[in-house]
């Protein structure tokens, strides 16, 4: 197995090939269940006021990949979402541009034509999503197709089949593909652990996207109940903050679905700041997959500095 | 960098009074003891004068204790006494933000604990203990299990509202009537909790709260128509106690001090033994009898844990007690603060490494920054002595029995924790602790229904469960 980056001796041994994977995997510490919800529960009640708050808002919505992934979509929704990227509040031109929008690989083009010059990232999902259930080579050329379109990320997902019946060096070798696919689209690894199940498994999976050089590790597709959750996301920013003890490294996560309001974004700010460390509260580094996310921060950003709430009319829908 | 904008509770919500009299007989009444003034340690401004009792006094608040118990409660039946307990404990919950505000203020301990652990846990004793008064036939001490009559019960100040409740709820639903001292340092939520028990209507003279020093709580221990004490508080003063009382019929429950050992094996889950081990020394500034002051890490693992639990330890927030997001906060008293101080400084020169967090400390009040010692072995005071404050003594071991002996080898025997991911050896190891309480892959979870206690000088007799009934009945 080819190790995509350059690794220290411990962690290229760990891929030199699939029993050394297995046993690298299998030899990580477990993590509790219980304790790891509890430390979620407990940092979950951190009281983030005033200051702190708006400053968690606007740091929120730098991170937003504004995201589209229905059967239903068309240019004219994808060029609304593209325009609420730019402005998210058209009336306030201070607010921040969201970090990425996320689409579908057809959809890439339309997304990449508006979005020239804005410094806003195309996001398209490849890989067969959200199942993953086709073969390499339709794989490949997915993730091809979305960055001719001009994606400059590229969203993927693993193999979860593979990776319950401990076939790990197949997934390892699907995500140095995918990499190598995307040239320098960066590449988001979906773990999608509303299947994998045990906060072990996710554990493992982070691991694995990390050693295959994914860039960011993202918690779920959106299609899959549950997709993100506080503890789940706990145990990936502790695996890349250990991939930067590690290796020096910084890498991402994206927890992705089911996050609506501001007050969630907050608990997953604090998670970030607490878990893994000031360093990642950076669009570079954590991302939020979200679609209706956006305009609760919009609402409660107009709170903040109103002093009155407003209500849903005076965001736009797109 | 992102900073958390101050939090603060507010701390009119405590309901705070210049002055707090004693609880006799069913009233407020003025003590004639000497008052004592009783201080925000994180501020050292004077929060409130307190009255305290004299031995006329605690004379007094005993017979007043007899009287109830022989008129009324122990002749009351189980299911009558069950509501009046009921009713306190849901009094509790009804006051809890007034209760947490004034322990955090009077203590020193961080809000978020006083709101999420103190105060639920006492309402949580009440109820639990509730549920038992009309069911003591059943509780396995025989078909009517009688009271024993006036308990005695001193009480520490690190759980002050949570220790009353432990000792105030099991003695009234078996039966007993009972006169308590708060500390000196933190009687203020134990006084409002004689106002609730006030106005839940509880029958005169059942419940008597004498605030005080020292010579409060020996004059009520020795006080001879007392049948039932039990001490909360130092193992030296525990000594005393025993000595006073023997010969004597009074039963007798201790409840004493500890060195527990936190044990983390190489196949632990590392991330949340972490966590365990912080809040196992760090919670309640480490102002716990059962706080895991000792970690016995597997040498394999000893760098790779001590790297994470730097790194944690420094994004504890130490600071005002009344901020939510404070994790740390003040430590009860100047003499307690000299206490850590001393016993760090004995660590140093013992040649233990130390390390403590950068966190900025606040200018006022009595503050102690998370310190963690490692190279420590075995002779040294600060792996044999009970710090009592925010400060952890790392050992190592090699194997399973060694752990076991290094564990063991304490005159204390409160608590202990055991981290691995192999059941089998959870179960080995708790056969072999020397300790009351055993927590797997946890540390410092409390409720009613596990009895809680320790061996050896960190006492005997059990508090919770069924178990902790037969402190209160005559079996």
């Amino acid at each position: 197995m080819a190790a995509p980056t350059t690794l220290p001796s411990a962690l290229a041994d760990a891929v030199r090939d699939e029993s050394s994977l297995r046993r690298f995997l299998h030899g990580l510490p477990g993590v509790d269940q219980v304790g790891v919800e509890q430390r979620a529960a407990g940092l979950g009640t951190r009281s983030i006021k005033k200051a702190a708050k708006l400053h968690a808002i606007d740091l929120a919505i730098s991170m937003v990949d504004l995201t589209t992934l229905e059967g239903a979509d068309t240019p004219g929704k994808v060029r609304s979402l593209a325009a609420k990227a730019k402005r998210p509040d058209p009336e306030r031109p201070d607010v921040p541009q969201v970090a990425a929008v996320c689409v579908y690989p057809d959809m890439v083009k339309t997304a990449a034509d508006e979005l020239k010059g804005t410094g806003i990232n195309v996001a398209s999902v490849a890989t067969a999503f959200p199942s993953g259930r086709s073969t390499m080579d339709i794989k490949l050329a997915d993730t091809r197709f979305a960055v001719e379109q001009g994606a400059s990320e590229v969203d993927m997902v693993i193999d979860r089949g593979a990776f319950l019946s401990g076939r790990y060096g197949q997934v390892f070798e699907e995500i140095v593909k995918v990499k190598e696919a995307c040239g320098d689209a960066h590449l988001k690894v979906i773990l999608e652990t509303g299947e994998l199940v045990t906060y072990d498994n996710v554990r493992r999976a982070s691991w694995l996207a990390l050693l295959a050089g994914g860039d960011f590790i993202k918690t779920s597709t959106g299609k899959v109940q549950p997709a993100a959750t506080l503890p789940v996301t706990h145990v990936m920013l502790q695996a890349v903050r250990d991939w930067k003890t590690q290796t020096g490294e910084l890498r991402g996560v994206k927890p992705a679905g089911g996050i609506r309001s501001t007050k969630d974004a907050i608990k997953y700010l604090v998670a970030v700041h607490e878990v893994a460390g000031p360093e990642w509260l950076d669009p570079h580094l954590f991302r939020f997959g979200a679609s209706t996310l956006l305009n609760d921060l919009l609402m409660q950003r107009r709170t903040q500095l109103d002093g009155h709430y407003s209500g849903p009319d005076y965001v736009t829908v797109d | 960098m992102w900073e958390y904008a101050p939090a603060p509770e507010s701390r009119d919500i405590a309901n705070l009074k210049p002055n707090y009299r004693m609880f006799v007989d069913g009233k407020f009444v003025e003590g004639t003891g000497e008052p004592l003034k009783t201080i925000n340690p994180a501020t050292e401004e004077v929060l409130a004068e307190v009255s305290t009792a004299s031995a006329s006094d605690v004379d007094n608040a005993v017979k007043a204790a007899r009287r109830a118990y022989d008129r009324v409660w122990s002749k009351m039946p189980g299911s009558e006494r069950a509501k009046y307990i009921y009713r306190i404990a849901r009094q509790i919950q009804e006051r809890a933000r007034e209760l947490a505000v004034l322990e955090s203020l009077d203590n020193g301990k961080p809000i978020k604990e006083s709101r999420d652990v103190d105060v639920p846990t006492a309402a949580a004793h009440f109820f639990y203990h509730a549920g038992w008064a009309d069911k003591l036939s059943y509780a396995g001490y025989g078909p009517d299990p009688k009271p024993l009559g006036v308990a005695g019960q001193v009480i520490p100040w690190n759980f002050p509202l949570l220790m009353a409740a432990w000792k105030i709820a099991p003695a009234l639903a078996c039966g007993n009537t009972v006169v308590l001292k708060p500390a000196e340092t933190t009687p203020l939520t134990a006084l409002v909790l004689a106002d609730i028990i006030q106005q839940c209507d509880l029958p005169p003279g059942v419940v008597n709260i004498i605030p005080g020093a020292g010579d409060v709580g020996a004059a009520l221990v020795e006080h001879g128509d007392v049948n039932k004490v039990a001490f909360t508080g130092s193992t030296e003063v525990g000594k005393i106690i025993q000595r006073q009382l023997a010969g004597s019929s009074k039963k007798l429950t201790l409840e004493l001090g500890g060195k527990a050992a936190n044990i983390v094996f190489d196949d632990a889950p590392l991330d949340q033994a972490v966590e365990g081990i912080v809040n196992g020394i760090f919670f309640n500034q480490g102002h716990v009898c059962c706080a895991g002051s000792r970690l016995l890490v597997q040498e394999s693992v000893a760098d790779e844990l001590l790297e994470k639990l730097h790194v944690r330890v420094s994004t504890l927030r130490v600071g005002d007690p009344l901020d939510k997001n404070t994790d740390v906060g003040a430590i009860n008293s100047r003499e307690q603060l000299t206490k850590i101080k001393e016993l760090t400084e004995s660590g140093e020169a013992e040649g233990a490494q130390r390390w403590t967090s950068s966190c900025p400390l606040p200018d006022k009040g009595f503050f102690f920054a998370p310190t963690v010692f490692s190279n420590v072995s075995q002779a040294m005071r600060i792996a044999r002595e009970e710090i009592f404050g925010p400060v952890l003594s790392v050992l190592t071991f090699r194997t399973p029995d060694e752990a076991v002996a290094k564990a063991n080898n304490t005159p204390y025997g409160l608590s202990a924790g055991v981290w691995t991911e192999k059941g089998s050896r959870i179960l080995w190891m708790a056969q072999r602790m020397r300790a009351g309480v055993v927590w797997s892959n946890t540390f410092n979870r409390f409720d009613p229904a596990a009895p809680f206690g320790g061996y050896q000088e960190s006492g005997f007799g059990r508090e919770g469960g069924r178990t902790g009934l037969e402190a209160y009945l005559d079996v």
